[in-house]
């Protein structure tokens, strides 16, 4: 028995997919000429799905800070943040996030990924219950799974089917409810203020990933936490520093007087290595620029707005009915199409993401275009136009997908 | 051996879910008779928990692969709960 065989209809379907000249699984960005621009195959391409909301990965300060932090720290710190690995920069990002938010505590993880994982795992126990959002990122469900809770269910963004099985449950037992406050496929917002007022009013506490919404949503860029005014709902704020920051890394804040004792308890956060001290520099300098971008944050919205507008008027169908994040959705009608659009785009100059069911929620078919506030009004503009002649080239009638 | 009024009621629940038109039994299995992705099952939880009013978690559903193993389930938080 090889253990590998368990993968053969995985790679029965991958090689199904009828890729000629180019592959999503094998994209490879040969040179990165700025936040927006790519030479990917030899081709300069415009990047339109890169999670790079804000542009910050060729911020002037956030490089300046990690050569700095290169210069004088080296390239790691070879441990975890409980023995060798905490440096002054460590506590310094920390405080950076906490003022930010406006908490009293931050936890940095090394990955976004691992800021769920700690979290929902650390803070349910055997005898406690977590309730998710059924279209939840994968950290949340392999958060749920690392833990020994009881893990239930709710229908996306339907306050109802929260309820219902809220009130199922029995009483005196530790509730924590986690839901996102954008989600990554769709860019669908959530519900916040009526999914926390409902969470609240059965004692539940309260976690919400602000991975995809923080940088952009609210006056300060907090997340729409902080747009809807509902941040004093929110226990826990996970985030990550992978989008909207321009590096890598996660977080968790909170008010939480006991909050410290998870850096003796929670296994992802110990038991991994630190971050460099360069991609520490480097998020503490995105986080106080990114508090003082209005303008850019402005233009992203009207970015995605454009791009929204755009393609609705070309006739294609969309996830969103309107630009409720950079997350653009374009939903194509079968994964054969998708895959000769999504190729079809890239040799025309435009890399977006392609997603697939069954990592789609409700079985979509998806040219996922994720805007960033640096892409100008002529390259939307452009994007436009390359989603329209890919169409022609394939002959899709769009209007009637 | 679940409760015949249980197992009744969760054909009744599948039927809708039953693409392929299959003649539903006990052990029809929900991946390989049915053929439901993990998003439909999510779906079809979600009508037993609410028919039951009862919660179904997610724990459990990988020892869940039969209709009468549901139907078992089903029995067994019912119990519990009262």
């Amino acid at each position: 028995m090889d253990l590998f065989d368990k993968f053969d209809p995985l790679i029965a379907q991958k090689s199904s997919l009828p890729f000629e000249k180019a592959d999503p699984f094998k994209v490879v960005m040969e040179k990165v000429l700025s936040e927006t621009v790519a030479i990917i195959d030899g081709r300069e391409t415009i990047l339109a799905g890169t999670n790079n909301y804000m542009g910050m990965t060729f911020n002037e300060e956030a490089i300046a800070a990690a050569k700095e932090a290169l210069d004088n720290y080296g390239t790691g710190t070879t441990g975890s943040r409980v023995l060798n690995g905490t440096y002054s920069g460590h506590k310094g990002l920390e405080k950076t996030i906490a003022d930010f938010y406006g908490m009293d505590h931050c936890m940095v993880f090394s990955t976004g990924y691992q800021a769920n994982l700690g979290m929902i795992s650390t803070l349910a126990g055997v005898d406690d219950y977590v309730i998710i959002d059924a279209d939840s990122h994968a950290s949340i469900y392999d958060g749920c799974a690392m833990g020994n809770a009881t893990i239930v269910r709710f229908k996306h963004n339907d306050i109802e089917s929260m309820e219902k099985r809220l009130k199922r449950l029995p009483e005196g037992v530790g509730k924590l409810v986690v839901v996102e406050s954008l989600y990554s496929m769709l860019g669908d917002a959530a519900p916040l203020k009526e999914l926390l007022e409902t969470a609240k009013k059965y004692g539940c506490t309260t976690l919400v990933d602000e991975a995809h919404s923080m940088g952009f949503c609210g006056e300060k860029g907090r997340g729409l936490c902080e747009e809807l005014g509902v941040e004093h709902l929110a226990d826990f704020i996970v985030g990550t520093f992978s989008k909207s920051v321009g590096t890598v890394g996660g977080y968790c804040v909170s008010n939480h007087p006991k909050f410290d004792v998870l850096r003796l308890v929670c296994r992802p956060y110990m038991f991994t290595a630190s971050l460099p001290p360069s991609v520490v520099a480097s998020a503490t300098a995105a986080i106080k620029a990114l508090e003082r971008s209005g303008n850019r944050r402005a233009h992203l919205w009207e970015n995605a707005r454009r791009l929204h507008s755009g393609l609705k008027a070309a006739g294609f169908t969309l996830a969103t009915e309107t630009a409720t994040s950079p997350i653009i959705a374009v939903c194509l009608p079968d994964p054969l199409i998708a895959t000769k659009f999504w190729e079809k785009l890239l040799l025309n100059g435009v890399y977006v993401n392609m997603a697939l069911p069954p990592a789609t929620p409700a079985g979509y078919n998806l040219m996922r275009v994720s805007v960033c506030a640096q892409h100008t009004t002529e390259q939307i503009d452009e994007i436009t136009r390359r989603f329209i002649a890919t169409a022609e080239e394939l002959g899709l009638n769009v209007k009637a997908a | 051996m679940a409760n015949a009024q249980t197992l009744d009621r969760i054909f009744e629940l599948v039927t809708p879910f039953n693409k392929k038109g299959i003649e539903l039994q006990a052990d029809t299995t929900f991946a390989t008779d049915l053929d439901l992705d993990s998003l439909t099952v999510m779906d079809l939880v979600a009508e037993i928990e609410d028919a039951f009013d009862i919660i179904l978690p997610l724990n459990l559903l990988p020892e869940l692969e039969t209709i009468e193993q549901v139907a078992d389930a089903v029995d067994r938080i019912v119990a519990d709960n009262d």
